[in-house]
């Protein structure tokens, strides 16, 4: 499966916003999806890969797959609760 | 949370997220705010509504001049001093301006150190400082004055906004003594 194959339910630029901007945002966002649905983010704060993968391991939101181009991030998280 | 205080501000926040296998116990932070810069409040609000955005049971002990973060009258009219900072002013776009510290004294240069932080700030897409203070309280970060420094300070109840509690050392420390983590700015 690759990331094209993933289905999103709603998507989430964070282009230009950093620390603690796309957490807020993202924490935000998760809840309006449901559970079992996927929230696409887009970063490009630096900081984005380990500080996303920080917030699926507290907030126990699944990170599916992350992707890195051009200083652009993406994440794709399925909501677990 | 065993707190006997009696202070129901200091009980962690209703919607918890209940525990269950998939979901690690509810965090809990502890964090002493002591400083009310412009420069020294930022890492507070940021480190705070971070906490509060991973869902953590976040409170913030005001006290000193960190108290201003709280205080109707003084916290929006936050400053960057231009003195006693080695490392001011920053590399706006990476230009290495060097000011040498005797100017810091001059009148205006706390203007210019602030309107240049608030400048930075802004350029770099991050709220201002009411701004992150609101999404501190929407993700229900907690605020405490400290009870002492409102003493000191002659800082009456009146002067604190409506959702903070006035607090003591003990109470703050009760909560930070469960909490996983304490950071002191």
């Amino acid at each position: 499966m690759t990331t094209a194959d993933i289905q999103v339910d709603q998507v989430l630029d964070c282009t230009g916003l950093l620390c603690p901007i796309p957490v807020v945002k993202a924490s935000q966002a998760i809840k309006t999806i449901d559970v079992g649905q996927v929230l696409q983010m887009i970063a490009t704060d630096p900081g984005a890969p380990p500080d996303m993968e920080a917030w699926s391991r507290q907030t126990g939101h699944e990170l599916l797959a992350q992707s890195a181009e051009d200083g652009k991030f993406v994440f794709w998280f399925k909501r677990t609760r | 949370m065993t707190a006997q205080t009696g202070d129901p501000t200091l009980k962690p926040v209703e919607d918890a997220a209940p525990a269950d296998e998939a979901v690690p116990a509810r965090k809990k932070m502890a964090l002493v705010a002591s400083k009310g810069g412009l420069d020294e409040v930022y890492p507070v609000l940021i480190m705070a509504s971070t906490a509060g955005a991973l869902g953590w049971d976040t409170q913030v002990f005001c006290t000193f001049y960190g108290l201003d973060i709280v205080n109707k009258k003084r916290r929006k009219n936050m400053k960057v001093s231009a003195l006693g900072n080695a490392a001011s002013p920053p590399p706006i776009s990476g230009v290495e301006v060097r000011v040498p510290a005797i100017f810091g004294v001059l009148p205006g240069m706390n203007r210019v150190a602030t309107w240049m932080m608030k400048k930075w700030m802004k350029d770099s897409n991050i709220p201002d400082v009411e701004d992150l203070f609101q999404i501190c309280i929407e993700s229900g970060v907690k605020f405490h004055a400290c009870a002492t420094t409102m003493g000191v300070m002659n800082v009456e109840q009146d002067d604190i906004l409506d959702d903070v509690a006035c607090l003591g050392a003990t109470a703050f420390l009760d909560f930070a003594a469960g909490a996983d983590l304490a950071l002191f700015v």
